[in-house]
């Protein structure tokens, strides 16, 4: 797989999942003011930070940055693209996911590790997980309080587009586990298409043991394995 | 083209709590102000659109906070226009 990684101005774990995306894959820095993605790329990579001081709102400015009109169009074409925290919230403004992410229930700046429960197992980004698979993942967020209205929490909830979900070690959804008070516990959705994958937990932080944990190197082996197994059905290749 | 002043007030939706402004206002009611109620915290911007009329104005100040100024998932806004008029020294 070739990732490519954006940096926005106030990006910060570009060199995180840099590092995570290396591991199996090839790894290349995008800059927000590329007018193209280079030939080739698999997966878009939007990482953490506060892109733009985070000024107005989370991803709001991101949102505007020449390169996400490639993202989107990117996406549109049925290429992968996740967006891990600060990158949620800019997938969320772009339109590329539904719904936003509001400041934490409790108002605090919540950095710590949570545990996840795997929602669906069945997406690019999760194939190598088993369902219910319970993974301990960082957060590091002030506004990850996932909401949307009723209609769309029911409709991604019944197309299983929620893909992980706030829970205690043994898989409980309680609300003591959920750090941000988001709606029914979720952490991370994709869209009806499955090519897009938002999530608040930071998994490339975790991608190896000498990190203290390496459960989030299933979301890039999962990639890996898609890769392999799509390797002729990847994005058609573009003229730039 | 004239010069306009437009306000713009970010609230968040109603039906989603704001939990900022309930902490503030119980942090009032523990101050000596319990007679103070529906609390809202939100953001306020100001700026100058040319415009060849109010409700022209209006239109474009009204757009710009649907595209970037205000997230309609989870914010309401209103505007406030006024024409300008170029302080004498």
């Amino acid at each position: 797989m070739n990732y490519g990684i954006v940096r926005f101005p106030g990006s910060n774990c570009d060199h995180d999942a840099y590092f995570a995306a290396s591991q199996k894959g090839t790894a290349f820095y995008l800059w927000h003011k590329d007018t193209s993605i280079p030939k080739g790329i698999d997966c878009i990579i939007l990482p953490g930070g506060f892109s733009y001081g985070d000024y107005l709102r989370c991803g709001a400015i991101a949102r505007f940055s020449p390169i996400m009109r490639e993202v989107v169009t990117f996406a549109n074409r049925g290429g992968l693209v996740i967006g891990i925290c600060n990158g949620f919230q800019i997938l969320t403004e772009a339109g590329l996911l539904p719904g936003v992410l509001l400041r934490n229930s409790m108002l605090n700046f919540v950095c710590r590790d949570v545990f996840l429960s795997v929602a669906n197992a069945s997406t690019p980004f999760t194939s190598a997980l088993k369902p219910n698979q319970i993974l301990r993942i960082p957060v590091a967020h002030g506004d990850g309080n996932y909401y949307a209205d009723e209609e769309t929490i029911s409709n991604l909830e019944t197309n299983n587009q929620v893909v992980f979900r706030y829970s205690d070690s043994e898989g409980r959804l309680t609300e003591a586990a959920n750090p941000n008070g988001s709606n029914n516990n979720i952490a991370g959705i994709i869209n009806e298409r499955g090519n897009v994958l938002g999530m608040m937990p930071h998994p490339e932080r975790y991608s190896d043991d000498l990190l203290g944990c390496s459960d989030g190197k299933g979301v890039f082996n999962s990639l890996e394995v898609f890769g392999l197994s799509n390797s002729t059905k990847m994005v058609e290749p573009t003229s730039y | 083209m004239n010069i306009y002043n437009a306000t713009i007030t970010i609230t968040l939706r109603k039906g989603i709590l704001d939990v900022q402004g309930k902490t503030v206002e119980h942090a009032l009611h523990a101050t000596g102000f319990p007679m103070v109620s529906h609390l809202r915290i939100g953001k306020f911007v100001e700026l100058t659109v040319e415009a060849e009329t109010t409700s022209a104005a209006y239109a474009l100040v009204e757009d710009a906070s649907r595209k970037l100024i205000a997230n309609p998932i989870m914010e309401d806004f209103s505007i406030s226009i006024h024409e300008h008029v170029e302080a004498t020294a």
